[in-house]
């Protein structure tokens, strides 16, 4: 199945503002955030464990835990600082 | 109350005519309570170091995260209308960033729910904010401190944890 990355702030920086991951049936936003790892070079770098990275599935915060289906949005960002 | 509940925009609001609108109608409003965050032109540093910055979001998230936080107030607390503004892209040091106004019967549930809303909105609606200085361009880095506010209405905050 097909799922649609997108990035914002200082990831969108260094990653781009989103791109197409193909993952197996089953796949959850860890296993997802373990594909973009295994890309290596700045993916590695930017979506590594232990760096405060926040997760959202379908516009909504969500942890690494949820389920994915075909044609998900995940997005990837720094902690948030508005207001 | 008259007019969405949440709004996104680059420009700039009037808060007397943002208030007057929440209100209009609405005879049982006794208290309003607004807050209104600016944009400083230092960052713990010298005055004047900040010239510029820029706020990013997450549309259709952005909206309806805040949309989610208005729904839990009203359910909190005794309150009859609010309305949430946020800015987003280029403003200079002193614009104005965000308003929370909030109309309630009586003083304590408008004040309690506008800083519920703003704690919330702190760490939990995708907006980034990246500061111009001397030294360059920098993302803001998300405060500690603001999970901690949050965590005071009962709701566990994660936003700055790896």
């Amino acid at each position: 199945m097909k799922v649609h990355v997108r990035y914002f702030a200082s990831l969108r920086e260094a990653l781009g503002a989103s791109e197409t991951i193909e993952l197996a049936v089953g796949a959850t936003v860890g296993t997802l955030r373990d594909t973009l790892l295994a890309l290596g070079g700045r993916h590695a770098e930017v979506l590594a464990r232990g760096r405060a990275v926040r997760t959202a599935l379908n516009q909504q915060m969500c942890d690494e835990q949820a389920a994915l289906a075909d044609g998900a949005e995940v997005a990837f960002f720094p902690p948030v600082t508005g207001g | 109350m008259s007019g969405p509940r949440v709004v996104i925009q680059t420009e700039d609001f009037d808060l007397g005519a943002e208030v007057a609108r929440l209100r209009e109608g609405d005879g049982g409003v006794g208290a309003i309570a607004t807050f209104t965050g600016t944009v400083r032109d230092r960052h713990g540093g010298l005055p004047g170091e900040v010239s510029a910055m820029e706020l990013e979001h997450y549309p259709v998230m952005t909206e309806r995260s805040i949309e989610a936080m208005i729904d839990d107030a009203l359910k909190r607390f005794d309150i009859r209308g609010v309305r949430v503004i946020h800015r987003v892209g280029p403003l200079l040091p002193r614009d104005q960033i965000v308003l929370v106004a909030v109309t309630s019967a009586h003083r304590g549930q408008a004040f309690q729910a506008c800083e519920f809303l703003m704690d919330y909105l702190k760490t939990q609606a995708p907006f980034w904010k990246k500061e111009t200085t001397p030294e360059g361009a920098r993302w803001v880095d998300a405060r500690v401190a603001d999970d901690a506010a949050l965590a005071r209405w009962g709701i566990q905050a994660s936003n700055t944890s790896a």
